[in-house]
């Protein structure tokens, strides 16, 4: 990446995800820093609705994981960035994973390219046998 | 332990109202627990609430697409009422456009389209 990283600004919290009510708690963390950040209530809707889906991706697919979250700085902006990793089997093919519609589960397909439409960064780093890492942020407009 | 969201009956339509964030397994127990209200009951509508919800991501969204087309083969019609602006236009922009599900904007609006679809209370002229 060209783009200067974003400053972790303050505390990052972790969380883990291991269970539904860990989704459920992830949810409410992500909201009570995207209120902190004065995220529009949209971007907040958005944020929040983007880390539902990876938080159950992280219990579903990855086996469980953890998410990391914080206020991020960059150049006088500030966001909210959530980080949700897992040591799961990983994505073997991280293009057709990003298709609308695709599922490897029951769900609908729309987890991964979703989260990717409803935030302003979004990064993922896999590998098969390893694990998935993916990285959202939520700038305020 | 999950939580086990109430089912209203009033008249011959079953009333649901959603006021807290759910986890995943609260939505599956609400979608059976209607189903079988529906038969028990003979409800001809079915009314979900929604105002309370902050966010509606794909598991919750296709299990109110999944519901309306359950309680259809059952012979209920069911309306989802009190979506907030901020959660359509998530849903939307998530890729979930809940075609099949008829929706209103009040409770007051959703019991009156049940009624007008006929069969559904005694206002039927």
């Amino acid at each position: 990446m060209i783009t200067a990283p974003a400053v972790p600004e303050g505390e990052q919290q972790t969380l883990p995800i291991a269970s539904n009510d860990d989704v459920v708690r992830a949810r409410q963390l992500v909201r009570t820093l995207a209120q902190q950040c004065k995220l529009s209530l949209v971007d907040q809707t958005k944020l929040v609705t983007a880390a539902s889906e990876l938080a159950r991706n992280t219990l579903v697919h990855g086996n469980g994981g953890t998410m990391r979250v914080g206020l991020v700085d960059k150049g006088g902006r500030r966001g909210v960035s959530a980080v949700f990793q897992d040591t799961g089997p990983g994505i073997p093919d991280l293009e057709l994973a990003l298709t609308d519609g695709w599922t490897s589960g029951g769900g609908m397909g729309l987890g991964l390219s979703g989260a990717r439409r409803l935030t302003d960064e979004f990064a993922i780093d896999t590998e098969v046998g390893r694990g998935t890492v993916v990285t959202v942020v939520k700038w305020t407009r | 332990m999950s939580e086990r969201i109430p089912v209203l009956r009033i008249g011959d339509v079953l009333l649901v109202s959603i006021q807290t964030d759910l986890e995943d397994q609260s939505v599956l127990d609400l979608q059976e627990d209607l189903a079988e209200r529906i038969v028990e009951t003979g409800a001809q509508g079915v009314v979900i609430d929604i105002t309370a919800l902050e966010i509606v991501d794909s598991f919750v969204g296709r299990m109110l697409a999944t519901t309306a087309a359950i309680s259809r083969i059952l012979d209920a019609e069911t309306v989802l009422v009190g979506m907030r602006p901020a959660v359509a236009i998530t849903l939307v922009e998530l890729g979930l456009s809940l075609g099949g599900v008829r929706t209103a904007l009040s409770l007051e609006r959703g019991l009156a389209m049940l009624g007008r679809a006929g069969g559904v209370g005694a206002g039927r002229a």
